[in-house]
């Protein structure tokens, strides 16, 4: 049989590796025929040259592992690899599967380091800050990872300090991060990265006060953090003194005596705890106006506007497009209809007192057009809170539920609107169920439209003499 | 860093220790971008782990210790003459940017004594997620302590922001809540939890962002007298009905400025080991409170062995099982073999014949899963019924030398 060697660049060569394997497989050369002779000249397969093979289609967890595995210590990790390569294409596709191989328990042995390598790089690198005389700041770490991992970690590290400009300084190579570019560099040493931290003594602070000395457990520390990794942690160099005291400070906190409490007096203040809530409506309002919106996108929050202590209160849906940018209630085109309405039913608008069940306006865009869309249920609840505070503050004789929406959250519950038209008792409040203006609006033709106004303007009539506000 | 911070750092890092959760994982994966700062890859990293073996993964602080409730089993506790201190909100956000920076931590787990009222506390807390979020584009995992007692306007503005809120059940009993922390109230609680699973619910049903990480809860074990059984009832119900994500078991530990009505005794820490692995088998292998009481006494779980393999010899009757053709809720239940070497065992005998080697290599837990399974070329025969089962697992004591 002849004997074919091939030689691989020092490190992870995932690169040769798999030119290599694209012409032994295409050339049907079985894994007992190839020298793998990694780590000697760069990149060179013996006697082909830079000839290129045809790629393999390989089951995707294959591809990950080969990945993976590159970055190992182990020298047969290649010879490893393609006999693993070599039995996927030779009628065992699904090897990788049958863990009690013992090719794949090797090879998932070897993965297993390398994933154990990523994640405690991930973990222990610890940046130094570093501000140069032009006052750009840059974060440097060293770090000892065991195998040929540098590459394979960059992903994380741009992914978690895009925005910083960064550099990881290893023995086996260096990562350098502008906040665009990454640029790979030859290894460098531990003197190459500042000495100290500003925050450093307040990290060794935090670590070793979040240690309880009552549940010492030294072994599942070790067995987590190695102790070859101690060196390039800063808050370790606080664990020798945690370790020795940690008994002693045990015994002090059982024999001291229950100490005599503390002199305060809190029932004044315990009993305050229970009046957190706003006291009036503007507190209320500052609140409300503070708040995120449920779903992202509306200006502001659109309060309630009138007199506190009106007899009518109108509860309509939530704010539309006016209403948004200009922060009031029934500003925009269904709100001139409802003052329309109101002035021929004789009722003066600056008398009543005008809000929305939900405070935040939602919508799509379309184009340059912002969209209305309904609140769902769920928003309905969480605004309904503030809505009976806000009524609770106004007290109004009468509340007005405008469409459904508006009644939904008065009553706590979903309410047709055509079946329960008129008077009716909102969840222990005497309201009033009719339509919402938009509704005018949406009607296609004006026979229906002119009989809808006139139901809508005798609704508020008979609105208005309950409420005891008609002209 | 400024000096002062720093000390206070240290008062409100010790006041925060006794919370057993530094879990950074569930939250969906992101970054922050070319702006903003962080990111989150799902299972959460251990930055470092203290002499405990604790693993620090978030900056677990304390806004405040200053505190108007008075819970016996807390060392901020209004009565204790603890050393106090407070931080600001921009305290906290700079903290939490400044560690992430330097990659200390993967977040932020911020809790807090009432201070005012629990609708002031928890608004202060809240302001520290919004800013970190929206000043600074931070993208790295939030966990806040909510409080049960706050309006819900405030835990819903919290969820807006944080991956994670949780409620601390605190003890797994009403009545041990009355006696040890009079201000609180385990109706309120439960109302609490209850009210969150919903809003977590609703706002995955309608894409908004709502703690995404979902809820997780903490009952301190050993400070009254509750059993392993009724602790785990609690824990299988919260799961059930509330969708918990963890619940944390916090083996009681003498706190300096200790209460005179608690035990001056810790319980023994294996106690908590064994809760944590009774309810892994609730969550992820099938099994019923009922079947783990089983394998213990009077409420307690074994000590000595875990609760699997407890359960196991008070059933072997349901033994062997074949690897080659047992289900997998069987498998699950063989005593050495976790929830992955399952579904390993299981991929592989769909191309293979497993043998005892061919299982050896999968399980690392075949010193006790061997008196348990069948493989092709294996059978335990006696040994599934010896009498010397348990002897043979269980550590033996090294005699003490008298001299």
């Amino acid at each position: 049989m002849e004997m074919r060697t091939v030689t691989l660049a020092d490190g992870a060569d995932l690169a040769g590796f798999r030119r290599a394997v694209r012409l032994l497989i295409g050339g049907d050369v079985p894994p007992e025929a190839v020298v793998w002779s990694p780590g000697e000249a760069p990149d060179l397969f013996a006697g082909e040259g830079t000839q290129e093979g045809r790629p393999i289609a390989l089951p995707r967890a294959v591809g990950d592992l080969v990945r993976l595995v590159v970055c190992h210590r182990d020298p047969e990790r290649y010879a490893l690899l393609y006999d693993l390569v070599w039995r996927v294409t030779h009628g065992e596709r699904h090897l990788l599967e049958v863990m009690s191989d013992p090719l794949v328990h090797r090879l998932h042995g070897l993965r297993k380091a390398i994933g154990r390598d990523l994640h405690k790089m991930h973990a222990f690198v610890r940046f130094r800050r570093l501000v140069d005389d032009a006052g750009n700041e840059r974060f440097f770490a060293w770090f000892e990872p065991d195998h040929f991992i540098v590459e394979e970690t960059a992903d994380f590290f741009v992914d978690r300090f895009r925005s910083m400009d960064w550099t990881i300084v290893t023995p086996v190579g260096s990562l350098h991060w502008d906040r665009e570019n990454l640029a790979v560099g030859p290894a460098g040493r531990r003197e190459d990265v500042p000495a100290d931290d500003a925050f450093e003594a307040g990290w060794r602070t935090y670590y070793e006060n979040i240690f309880n000395p009552a549940r010492l457990n030294t072994r599942a520390m070790r067995a987590e953090m190695p102790k070859k990794y101690w060196k390039n942690m800063p808050e370790t160099a606080s664990l020798s003194g945690m370790i020795e005291n940690a008994p002693s400070r045990v015994r002090d906190m059982i024999e001291r005596e229950a100490s005599v409490p503390a002199k305060r007096n809190p029932t004044k203040a315990v009993a305050a705890m229970d009046e957190q809530e706003p006291k009036t409506l503007e507190e209320l309002n500052r609140i409300i106006a503070a708040s995120e919106p449920l779903v992202p996108g509306a200006t502001q929050a659109v309060l309630g506007e009138g007199p506190t202590g009106a007899s009518l209160a109108f509860v309509g849906e939530q704010p539309g497009d006016q209403e948004d940018m200009q922060g009031r209630p029934f500003v925009g085109p269904a709100g001139q209809l409802l003052n329309r309405a109101l002035a021929e039913a004789g009722i003066e608008r600056g008398q009543t007192y005008m809000t929305n069940a939900v405070k935040h306006f939602k919508y799509e865009q379309r184009g340059k057009r912002r969209i209305h869309q309904k609140p769902t249920t769920s928003e309905i609840k969480h605004y309904r809170w503030w809505l009976m505070k806000e009524l609770d503050f106004v007290r109004p004789q009468l509340t007005v539920a405008l469409g459904a929406t508006a009644a939904h959250a008065l009553a706590g519950k979903q309410m047709a609107v055509g079946r329960n038209r008129g008077f009716i008792d909102f969840d222990g409040r005497s309201g009033y169920l009719t339509v919402h203006p938009s509704y005018l609006l949406r009607l296609p033709d004006e026979a229906a439209k002119e009989a809808a106004w006139r139901d809508f303007v005798g609704d508020l009539k008979r609105i208005g003499e309950r409420a005891g506000v008609a002209a | 860093m400024d000096e002062k911070l720093r000390k206070k750092l240290g008062v409100l890092a010790d006041a925060a220790k006794y919370d057993a959760s530094c879990a950074s994982s569930a939250a969906p994966k992101r970054s922050g971008g070319a702006k903003g700062l962080g990111s989150t890859t799902g299972a959460g990293i251990c930055h470092a782990y203290t002499p405990d073996g604790r693993c620090v993964s978030l900056l677990k602080i304390l806004l405040t210790n200053y505190c108007l409730f008075d819970c016996a089993y807390c060392i901020n506790r209004r009565s204790s003459n603890v050393e106090r201190a407070r931080f600001s909100v921009d305290e906290v956000v700079t903290l939490t940017i400044e560690f992430y920076k330097r990659n200390y931590i993967e977040g932020l787990f911020l809790s807090s004594g009432i201070i005012k009222s629990p609708d002031y506390t928890m608004e202060q807390m809240m302001l520290v997620a919004k800013k970190l979020r929206k000043d600074h584009g931070f993208a790295g995992y939030i966990h806040l302590k909510t409080i049960p007692e706050a309006s819900p306007w405030l835990i819903e503005q919290a969820g807006m922001w944080a991956d994670r809120l949780s409620i601390n059940m605190e003890l797994p009993s009403r009545e041990s809540l009355k006696q040890l922390a009079p201000e609180k109230n385990g109706a309120t609680i439960e109302t609490a939890m209850g009210q969150m699973h919903e809003r977590i619910t609703e706002a995955r049903e309608e894409k908004r962002r709502f703690s995404p990480a979902g809820q997780s809860t903490q009952m301190i074990v050993g400070a009254d007298a509750t059993t392993d059984t009724a602790i785990l009832t609690t824990s299988a119900d919260l799961y059930g009905r509330h969708k918990l994500k963890r619940v944390y078991y916090s083996a009681f530990s003498p706190i300096p400025e200790s209460s005179a009505i608690l035990p001056l005794k810790s319980p023994p820490m294996q106690r908590e080991n064994r809760l944590y692995q009774a309810d892994w088998l609730l969550r992820y292998y099938g099994f019923s409170v009922g079947e783990i009481a089983e394998g213990g006494t009077d409420g307690m779980l074994d000590l000595e062995i875990d609760p699997k393999f407890a359960w196991a010899l008070k059933n072997r009757a349901r033994f062997p099982v074949d690897v080659n053709t047992g289900e997998r809720e069987m498998l699950l239940r063989v005593p050495g073999l976790g929830a992955r070497t399952v579904d390993r065992i299981i991929a592989a005998r769909r191309h293979t014949r497993l043998r005892y080697d061919d299982v050896a290599r999968i399980s690392a837990g075949m010193r006790r899963a061997k008196a348990f399974l069948i493989t092709a070329d294996y059978h335990p025969r006696h040994l599934t019924d010896s009498l010397g089962l348990r002897k043979a697992i269980v550590p033996q004591p090294t005699q003490m030398s008298l001299f």
